[in-house]
C-alpha cells in the first residue's frame, strides 16, 4: 500500500533497528472474564494486523499462575506487557481503542 | 491458553471457605456477643481496644509521614506470627522488601527468618505511572491474585497493606480504582483476614488522601507525631472502633528497640490495694518519725526541698536499705549520672555499687530532654515492667518540666504514681523547690503522694543546717517534730533541733546551745555536791555537838547522882541518930519515929 511505504519512510531507521529484534508480549489475564475474552480478542486481531501474526502473544492466566503476577508487577488486569523490545512497556486495559494501543505499544501499521 | 477456567476459578473460594472455618474456630471468645478481636501484641494498644484489632476485618491506620504507619502493620504482622500464631501478609506498595527488612531489624524483627519459616510473606508491589498507558477497562485482579496467592502460601489469618493508596497516584481512571479498592474491602472481609490497611494524611481535616476511610468502617486508627517546643511526642487515636468501646483518649506512644509501645491512661482505675506492710526508709530516726516502721509499702514518698538539701541522699539510704533487705531498686536519675550518684553516696558511707554488681540495683541515668515527657513515661514504664523492682526512685521530677508544661508532667506523674501503686512498688519522688515555696512542690504533686518529707535549710548564725520534717504521711502516726540532718562520713543522721526563743537552732548554734546547757548542768551538778557537802558537814558538827552535850549531861547527872544518894544517906542517918537520941531519952518510939521521918523529908 502506498500509504504504508510513506510512513515506512517517515522512520526509516527504526524500522531497520526493529527487524532483527525479537518480539515479547505477554497478555495477562484473570480466568475468562469478559473483560480477559475481549482483550484476548483485540490482541489477537492487533497482532494479525500489524505483526502478521509472527509474534505470538503468551497468554498468562493469573488464576493457574498466580505466582507470575510478582515477576512483572502485575497489579490490574488484563495487562499487556512488551517485554522485548526493550524498554518494558506495560498496557492496562481490554483495549478497545488500538490507536492508543499503538502508540503505547510503540506499534505502526505494516503493510 | 484460558482453557479449563472452571478448575481454575473453583481453588480461591476453597481456600477462602477453610480459612473462614479455621478462623471460627479460633476466634471463639469466651463471650460470644463481644466483637471478636485479634490481639496485636503492642503493648498497650489491646488494652485500649479491649483486645485489639476486629478479627477478619478491616482496620485504617492513618498518619502523617514518619508516624510509624509501617512499623505498626509490620509489628502486627510480626507479634502476630511469633506470639500468637498466625501468620501474615505484608504487601508493601511503597517501600522494596530489603529496605523494609533493613529498617525493622533495628528493631528487633528478624522478618527473613520468619520468611522462611513461612509465617510471614512479604511482597512488593511497584507500579510505576511511566510504564503505562490506558487502553480500556480493566480491574485489580491481578492484585487480588497476588494478595489469594500470597495468602495461601502462609495460612495468612493477618495482612497488611502499606499504603494502598499509592494505587490511585500510580493507576490512570482513580474512578475504576475507588471501585476496585471497594471490592477490594469486601474481598478481604469475605476472605476473613484481619486487614490493617495504611493510608496517609496529608491535611489536618481529612483522614487519608484519597478518601479510602469511607470504606473502612470498622476500625480507624490516627497516628500524630507532633512537635511543641522542639520536642516530639507520638500519639495515638482510636478514630472509631465499630461494635466496640474503645479508649478515646489520646494516647502518647513511643517506638524504640522494641517495637511499638503505647501508654494507656486512662485505663488504669483507682482500685489498687493498699498493703498494710512497712518498709524502712534506710534512716531509723526518720523510721521513727514515721509511727516508728517506717513507709507503707507500695506508697509513693515525695522529698522535696531546695537545693543541697539532701533529697538524693534520702533516696539513696532507701535504695540502700531496700538492696539490704534483697530487694531490688530502679533508681531514675535525671539529672546526675550513675557514677557520680555511686561516688557521692560513698562519701556518706553509703556504697551502692555491690549492689548494682549483684544486680540488686539498677539505674536509669538520662536527660528527659532526650524525648518528650511521654516517651519518659514511657521508658519509665517498660524500665518497671522489665526490671520488676520493689523500690523505685524518680531523682528529681522537677527536671521533667524542662521538657514540658506543669499540666503534662503533673497528668504524667498522675499516672506513673497509678501505675506504681497498682504494682506495689513503694517509690521516692524527690522534687526541687524553689526556695520561699517550700510547701509547694513545683510539679504541684504533693496531693499524689502519700508522704511528703520537707526538707529546708535553716540559716542561723551565718550558717546553713539542713532539716528535716514530716509534712503529712497518710495512715500512720508521724512526729511533727523538725529535726536536723546532718550528712556524717558514716551515714546521715537525724538529730533533735532547739526549739527556743531565738527560733530553730541548728548546727553550730546547736552546739553552742548544747554546750551552754552543758554549763549549766555541770554547775548545778557541783552546786549540788556543795550543798552535800555543807549539810554532811552540819550534820557530823551536829553529831559532835550531840556528842559533847551528851557528854556534858552524863557528867552533870553523874555529880545530881550523887548529890542525891549523898543526901538519901544523910536522911537516914539523921533518923538513925534520932531514934537513938529517943532510945537513949527514953521516949515513945514508935510514935515519934513516924512523925519523926515526916517532918524531916520536907525539910531537904
Amino acid at each position: 500500500m502506498p500509504t504504508t511505504k510513506t510512513k515506512t519512510r517517515a522512520q526509516p531507521h527504526k524500522r531497520d533497528l526493529r527487524k532483527p529484534v525479537a518480539w515479547n508480549l505477554r497478555l495477562y489475564v484473570a480466568g475468562q472474564t469478559p473483560k480477559s475474552v475481549r482483550a484476548f480478542a483485540n490482541r489477537k486481531a492487533m497482532c494479525e494486523e500489524h505483526l502478521k501474526g509472527g509474534y505470538p502473544i503468551e497468554v498468562i492466566d493469573l488464576r493457574k499462575n498466580p505466582q507470575l503476577a510478582r515477576g512483572d508487577q502485575i497489579v490490574a488486569i488484563p495487562t499487556l506487557v512488551r517485554r522485548l523490545p526493550l524498554p518494558l512497556q506495560m498496557i492496562v486495559g481490554d483495549l478497545p481503542n488500538s490507536v492508543l494501543l499503538l502508540v503505547g505499544l510503540d506499534l505502526r501499521k505494516v503493510a | 491458553m484460558m482453557e479449563g477456567p472452571g478448575a481454575a476459578n473453583a481453588n480461591p473460594p476453597e481456600i477462602a471457605r477453610g480459612k473462614r472455618m479455621k478462623q471460627m474456630k479460633k476466634a471463639s471468645p469466651p463471650s460470644s456477643k463481644t466483637l471478636p478481636k485479634a490481639s496485636t501484641g503492642i503493648q498497650g494498644l489491646d488494652e485500649i481496644t479491649g483486645g485489639g484489632l476486629p478479627r477478619g476485618r478491616p482496620t485504617l491506620v492513618s498518619g502523617g509521614a514518619g508516624s510509624g504507619k509501617t512499623l505498626f502493620g509490620l509489628e502486627f504482622l510480626v507479634r502476630g506470627a511469633t506470639q500468637f500464631g498466625e501468620s501474615g501478609v505484608f504487601m508493601s506498595f511503597e517501600e522494596l522488601i530489603p529496605d523494609l527488612t533493613a529498617n525493622v531489624a533495628s528493631l528487633g524483627f528478624d522478618l527473613d527468618r520468619l520468611v522462611a519459616e513461612k509465617k510471614l510473606f512479604v511482597d512488593h508491589v511497584s507500579i510505576t505511572r511511566s510504564e503505562f498507558g490506558e487502553t480500556g477497562e480493566y480491574d485489580l485482579d491481578g492484585l487480588f491474585i497476588r494478595i489469594a496467592d500470597a495468602v495461601q502460601r502462609v495460612g495468612a489469618q493477618r495482612i497488611v497493606l502499606d499504603t494502598l493508596e499509592a494505587l490511585f497516584g500510580d493507576l490512570p481512571n482513580p474512578g475504576i480504582v475507588r471501585a476496585e479498592v471497594r471490592r477490594l474491602f469486601n474481598w478481604l472481609k469475605q476472605k476473613g483476614l484481619t486487614t490493617v490497611i495504611t493510608a496517609e494524611r496529608d491535611q489536618a481535616d481529612r483522614l487519608t488522601r484519597h478518601g479510602i476511610e469511607e470504606y473502612v468502617s470498622d476500625c480507624v486508627i490516627l497516628l500524630d507525631h507532633r512537635i511543641r517546643e522542639e520536642i516530639s511526642t507520638r500519639r495515638l487515636r482510636i478514630v472509631k472502633y465499630r461494635g466496640s468501646t474503645h479508649g478515646t483518649n489520646e494516647y502518647p506512644f513511643l517506638i524504640d528497640d522494641q517495637g511499638i509501645s503505647v501508654l494507656p491512661i486512662s485505663s488504669l482505675g483507682l482500685d489498687h490495694a493498699a498493703p498494710v506492710e512497712r518498709v524502712s526508709s534506710g534512716i531509723s530516726r526518720l523510721d521513727g518519725m514515721l509511727g516508728g516502721k517506717g513507709f507503707y509499702r507500695g506508697s509513693s514518698i515525695l522529698a522535696s526541698g531546695t537545693a543541697g538539701t539532701g533529697k538524693t541522699t534520702i533516696a539513696a539510704c532507701f535504695v540502700d536499705a531496700a538492696c539490704r533487705r534483697g530487694e531490688r531498686a530502679l533508681f531514675f536519675a535525671f539529672e546526675e549520672s550513675p557514677q557520680q550518684i555511686v561516688r557521692n553516696m560513698r562519701s556518706i558511707g553509703i556504697d551502692l555499687e555491690p549492689w548494682v554488681g549483684k544486680g540488686l540495683l539498677q539505674f536509669h541515668a538520662a536527660r528527659p530532654t532526650y524525648g518528650g515527657i511521654e516517651q519518659v513515661l514511657l521508658l519509665t514504664h517498660k524500665r518497671i515492667i522489665s526490671f520488676q523492682p520493689s523500690v523505685v526512685v524518680v531523682d528529681p521530677v522537677t527536671n521533667l518540666l524542662m521538657v514540658s508544661t506543669q499540666n503534662e508532667v503533673r497528668s504524667m506523674l498522675t499516672r506513673l504514681v497509678d501505675f506504681l501503686k497498682t504494682q506495689g512498688i513503694t517509690t521516692i519522688f524527690t522534687s526541687l523547690t524553689a526556695a520561699g515555696s517550700l510547701e509547694a512542690s513545683e510539679a504541684d504533686v504533693s496531693s499524689l503522694m502519700d508522704t511528703w518529707l520537707l526538707l529546708k535549710n535553716i540559716e542561723v548564725g551565718g550558717e546553713r543546717n539542713r532539716a528535716l520534717y514530716v509534712l503529712k504521711s497518710r495512715g500512720m502516726e508521724h512526729s511533727n517534730q523538725i529535726r536536723e540532718f546532718v550528712l556524717t562520713g558514716d551515714g546521715l543522721r537525724l538529730l533533735d533541733v532547739y526549739l527556743g526563743a531565738e527560733g530553730v537552732l541548728t548546727g553550730s548554734a546547736r552546739v553552742s546551745q548544747e554546750m551552754r546547757e552543758k554549763a549549766v548542768v555541770t554547775f548545778r551538778r557541783q552546786e549540788l555536791l556543795t550543798q552535800r557537802r555543807e549539810l554532811e558537814r552540819k550534820r557530823r558538827i551536829f553529831e559532835a555537838r550531840l556528842v559533847m552535850l551528851r557528854a556534858e549531861f552524863e557528867a552533870e547527872e553523874e555529880i545530881i547522882q550523887q548529890t542525891i544518894s549523898q543526901s538519901e544517906l544523910l536522911g537516914e542517918e539523921v533518923v538513925q541518930d534520932r531514934g537513938q537520941m529517943v532510945l537513949s531519952r527514953q521516949a515513945d518510939s514508935s510514935s515519934y519515929k513516924k512523925e519523926g521521918r515526916a517532918k524531916v523529908a520536907p525539910t531537904r
